[in-house]
């Protein structure tokens, strides 16, 4: 399953991301990195942005570029 | 004495400007780096013995070139004039921050690092072993708060002694297999005997990460045919070994490993002592329902604020500048030199300054929001609306603020990291209508609707400006803007009390800033059109009125008539005159005559010029203002409702006043832009106002 399709107040573990190398160096300075924890914050109501933690980064992210992070919870 | 040149790096919200401050007494130089409209700060003063340059380099993840600021960072960082980087880390967030650190220590520099924000770390439990840390990076690591201005000798000692040192090698270890290439490429340099000045480590993991800078300069040389084979091998090597073939995905798991290794071997961490207060606030600040809410009643009140309080000292500016231009005429006499020192130059400055209120009052807001974190969340809140129409979540600062006024406006699109999305927003601010623009609808508007009606019609206006804006934004998004979006990934720092020194730094900056750059554009322009509108003279023409006034004496109607006459003859006839018949041609497809055309082109010089321009052309004097009856009357009788619909549409999205325009044209980095604002505001303008000219003959005729 992919990260947008984690509910609000979840954790699962990233397995695999398959953003293009812009996007995925983006995640990587984040800490949006293969084996890392990320717990879902918030949705915004109109369901397309998404806040998101992993360790103590907290970040926004659109769901679409979530849909490039597959994870396994 | 020695001097030490820094180059200050770190990621976004560490501390960076504070810690500048804690230096204590320093000289500060604001520029722009080369070629770009980044912010370019360079810190000088002396301690110890030493003199200090710091280059206060743009907050950065990761060492890439995607954003402008990251590729300032980066270029710097590989040819710029320095001697030490010294890298600021967040302490709460070091794992993250070290993995910057990683990429610094890769380049081969001497690196000082400095633990900031120790207090905060200390308070929510996180303990740093900086002993441990510096043994493992093999760099100094200097416990730091620049908040409270602790561990600045250190830091300072430590800098010094990195610097007085001979330069240190690599000292990073990575994973086995990757080292064993490493060491593969850089045995087979050794026996080469390859001269170059990078270090060999350094050399090789570039290569290994494909670096395309690195490959242009051994595609030229010798040694590249027997280099090539040996790196496919270890391309193969590490595909085989990480079950990937992105080479740079494998040199940041690598990285990243370095920092997590680090951090668990240095830093100890109590969760117990994790207050969660930034959640807490979340749950409110980025709530599903109350969010969107409780974002736009502050911006109301940021608005509120800035407009409102901000039009007090504006009447103070106003007024001063005013009986400043009295005072040097009456002083000076009724001549040509009063005139240009008194309506050219005093009224440019004045017209300069105007604008400071406002600016500093909304980019106080600015900086609170930013300095709180409450800009990301807003961002965040917005970016699924603003995204659809080709804009970026933190587009809503400097559209918010064009309603205003499009001066601070343009201005606030730096909060806008981003060059593709600064531009895009910087075309469509002008769209929202600024405060200078009311008075020419409040005209219009009053001389044709009936008066239940020009309320609600007053705010069409401006919700259709609005909604043409970002109707424009998806149209430049699809043309002149295409391209891939850029990732909105954002980080949502933690929420912090802001300190006067940060919000008093980032003010003041802008509003120097303004002065000197948009000011003497501004001044140079206003004189260049207080001069088309006062030239040439026609001294026949005024003796000729003058003993006709003689005639008449007495009858105050009529010197005020015959007053009239001559003003409107002048103005008629001035070169700005002359340039709005010439353009008639232009403007008569949109049911427009002279006068209005003239109307419209001193309204290049201000918006507010339009009224009191229409009062002199339609013979009333220059004293009218909106809410004259006998100027609506006379607009009634002379100008149809079609062409005063038109007359709205272009006045609300043609180019905006000389002030404006100027920043505008500093802040989208050069002339260039300014002329395609020209032409796309123009063209939008003119399409627009002739399909609502029209569309409105057809329905009315």
């Amino acid at each position: 399953m992919t990260l947008n399709s984690l509910q609000k107040g979840k954790s699962a573990t990233i397995t695999t991301i398959t953003a293009e190398k812009e996007l995925k160096n983006r995640f990587n300075s984040f800490g949006v990195v293969k084996g890392a924890t990320v717990h879902v914050e918030q949705y915004t109501l109109a369901k397309q942005t998404m806040e998101i933690r992993i360790n103590k980064t907290r970040m926004a992210l659109r769901v679409s570029e979530a849909e490039k992070v597959e994870i396994s919870q | 004495m020695k001097t030490i040149k820094i180059a200050l790096v770190g990621q976004p919200n560490v501390g960076k400007s504070h810690l500048i401050n804690a230096f204590g007494h320093t000289r500060l130089k604001v520029g722009n780096f080369s070629g770009v409209t980044v912010e370019k700060k360079t810190i000088r003063f002396t301690r110890d013995k030493y003199n200090f340059e710091v280059t206060d380099l743009p907050g950065s993840y990761s060492l890439t070139d995607y954003t402008i600021e990251e590729r300032v960072t980066k270029n710097f960082l590989d040819d710029g004039d320095y001697d030490l980087i010294l890298n600021v880390v967040d302490s709460t967030n070091i794992e993250r921050n070290l993995y910057l650190t990683m990429e610094l220590l890769a380049l081969d520099k001497k690196v000082v690092v400095a633990l900031n924000m120790q207090d905060e770390a200390f308070n929510e439990g996180v303990i740093i072993d900086d002993k441990q840390l510096s043994k493992l990076l093999g760099i100094r690591c200097v416990p730091t708060s620049a908040l409270k201005k602790t561990g600045i000798d250190g830091l300072m000692d430590a800098i010094t002694q990195t610097f007085d040192t001979a330069k240190k090698t690599c000292h990073l270890q990575y994973s086995d297999p990757y080292e064993e290439e490493i060491v593969k490429i850089t045995s087979f340099f050794t026996e080469k005997n390859y001269q170059t000045d990078i270090d060999l480590k350094t050399l090789a993991i570039k290569l290994l990460r494909e670096d395309t800078q690195i490959y242009k300069k051994f595609r030229d040389e010798a040694i590249w045919t027997e280099l090539q084979p040996l790196l496919n091998e270890s391309y193969e090597h590490l595909y085989i070994h990480y079950k990937t073939k992105d080479l740079d995905g494998i040199y940041h798991d690598e990285k990243n490993a370095l920092a997590k290794g680090a951090v668990k071997e240095s830093v100890k961490f109590d969760h117990a002592k994790e207050t969660g207060l930034t959640d807490k606030i979340d749950m409110v600040l980025t709530n599903q329902y109350a969010g969107l809410p409780i974002f736009l009643f502050l911006m109301w009140g940021l608005f509120q604020i800035t407009f409102e309080w901000g039009s007090i000292p504006m009447d103070w500016i106003d007024a001063f500048f005013g009986a400043m231009i009295d005072g040097t005429k009456s002083f000076l006499g009724d001549t040509e030199l009063a005139s240009v020192i008194a309506d050219g130059a005093i009224a440019g400055v004045g017209a300069v300054i105007l604008f400071l209120p406002n600016i500093i009052i909304l980019f106080t807001g600015i900086a609170l929001l930013e300095a709180t974190g409450y800009m990301s969340r807003a961002a965040f809140l917005l970016d699924g609306f603003f995204h659809r129409f080709g804009l970026h979540g933190k587009s809503f600062v400097p559209l918010v603020s064009g309603f205003g006024c499009s001066v601070p406006a343009y201005m606030a699109a730096r909060v806008l990291k981003n060059d593709r999305d600064r531009l895009l927003t910087l075309y469509i601010t002008g769209f929202m209508s600024c405060g200078a623009k009311l008075p020419v609808y409040v005209l219009i508007i009053g001389a044709f609707a009936a008066p239940e009606h020009a309320g609600n019609i007053l705010f069409g206006v401006y919700i259709f400006g609005a909604f043409l804006g970002l109707v424009a934004a998806k149209a430049l998004k699809m043309t002149a803007f295409r391209g891939d979006d850029e990732p909105f990934v954002m980080e949502m720092p933690k929420y912090r009390l802001p300190t006067f020194g940060m919000v008093y730094h980032a003010v003041s900056q802008k509003a120097l800033m303004y002065l000197k750059k948009a000011g003497t554009f501004i001044l140079a322009a206003s004189v260049l059109i207080w001069f088309a509108s006062n030239y040439p003279k026609y001294p026949e023409m005024v003796a000729e009125f003058e003993t006709k006034i003689e005639q008449v004496s007495g009858d105050e109607e009529k010197v005020r008539a015959l007053n009239n006459e001559l003003s409107l003859y002048n103005l008629e006839n001035s070169y700005l005159g002359q340039v709005g018949h010439a353009s008639q041609p232009f403007f008569e497809p949109l049911g427009f005559d002279w006068r209005m055309a003239v109307a419209l082109e001193t309204g290049l010089a201000a918006k507010e010029v339009v009224v009191a321009t229409m009062g002199v052309l339609y013979g009333l004097g220059d004293e009218e203002d909106e809410e004259s009856s006998s100027l609506a009357e006379k607009l009634r009788a002379n100008v149809t409702l079609p062409s005063a619909i038109a007359f709205i549409i272009f006045a609300m999205i043609y180019f905006p006043c000389l002030a404006a325009s100027m920043v505008f044209r500093r802040e989208a980095g050069g002339w260039k832009h300014w002329i395609y604002l020209f032409i796309f505001t123009t063209a939008a303008a003119w399409v627009l106002a002739f399909i609502a000219f029209t569309i409105a003959s057809a329905l009315f005729s």
